[in-house]
């Protein structure tokens, strides 16, 4: 099937801003389930809110638009409820790790099979470019104007400290290697997470003089580097990519249905 | 395997929001905006297929075909 095969033709053009990496995640994503051969019906793909969450609206599969922050709640209850469906959460940063930070931890230490996709372009564009946690130190924002000084959160650490068995991170420079990525999280069985460093043209951009969409992407070109490159060593400033974390471990509903067999033997 | 061969590139001028991703980040410069900020292939004959425009585009607007 066409990438088209599996989009909701009738919503396009899409929403986002000229130049917004999300519809190049979108992309990746569908060439990595085209790749997969997995039917429509067989996906179900839930989202919060934000810019990033419009994405379900687009795709042709079962789609949850759920509340914010709290998008991997409900794909828990539809994955054990409905265990053989392939279940995918795109996310904004901001909705999977400040409003919906507890939700994301705690998927991740019960291993339960779905993919979150982090769609990092370290703002909140659709309420108008306040800074996240992960904007990272000095950065500007709406709602910093003298600059910030939080520190930013590691996903990749923080997923991998969690309990996540599948963790990776690309960029919309390397659109091959995201299409990959997603990939091989969809096919792991267990809790995967794909960070993507996306670019907001609109306000990250804009607020920090990095100039527009091509100049954003080249920029997420230059400050990468693979995993465990000598590059790092020498500019531990550059973002690593690839694949951080991938081991077996065991899942959360087959534990779950294990659980209901031992119960239902102990009343007999 | 054989090069591919470009056949066309289809652009849908609807989808195409005149971003500049693929006319910057194309490594042979095929592609240029036009007056009305919308992707147009000027050099199709320096296309070498590598369809990391189509790719990059965020909005689904750019396709390269090639030859069977």
């Amino acid at each position: 099937m066409a990438v088209k095969d599996y989009l909701r033709e009738r919503f396009f053009p899409h929403l986002w801003c000229p130049g917004c990496g999300h519809g190049e995640v979108l992309g990746g994503m569908i060439r990595a389930i085209e790749r997969l051969g997995l039917k429509k019906n067989d996906i179900v793909m839930v989202s919060g809110i934000g810019c990033s969450s419009r994405i379900v609206g687009y795709v042709d599969f079962h789609t949850l638009h759920t509340i914010h922050g709290r998008a991997l709640a409900f794909a828990t209850g539809v994955k054990l409820a409905r265990p053989e469906l392939t279940l995918i959460v795109p996310m904004g940063d901001g909705d999977a790790l400040a409003i919906g930070g507890n939700h994301f931890i705690h998927a991740a230490r019960r291993n339960i099979d779905i993919t979150a996709i982090v769609m990092n372009n370290r703002i909140y564009g659709m309420t108008g470019g306040q800074f996240s946690p992960l904007s990272g130190i000095n950065v500007s924002a709406t709602t910093a104007p003298f600059k910030t000084i939080d520190k930013s959160f590691d996903i990749v650490e923080l997923a991998r400290a969690a309990g996540a068995t599948f963790v990776a991170r690309s960029t919309t420079y390397h659109a091959q290697h995201l299409s990959e990525v997603i990939e091989k999280a969809i096919r792991h069985k267990g809790f995967s997470v794909v960070e993507v460093l996306t670019q907001c043209p609109t306000y990250f951009g804009r607020k920090n003089r990095i100039g527009d969409a091509p100049e954003m992407v080249k920029w997420l070109k230059d400050h990468t580097t693979p995993v465990g490159s000598k590059a790092k060593q020498e500019n531990p400033e550059l973002i690593e990519r690839g694949i951080f974390v991938d081991i077996e471990a065991p899942e959360y509903c087959e534990e779950y249905s294990k659980l209901v067999e031992r119960a239902r033997g102990g009343s007999r | 395997m054989a090069k591919p061969k470009l056949k066309r590139h289809l652009i849908n001028r609807d989808w195409c929001k005149g971003c500049g991703i693929c006319v910057e980040l194309c490594p042979k410069h095929v592609l240029e905006l036009d007056e009305q900020d919308k992707v147009s292939v000027v050099r199709p004959q320096d296309c070498i297929c590598c369809r990391l425009c189509e790719l990059r585009c965020p909005d689904f607007a750019i396709e390269v075909e090639t030859e069977e």
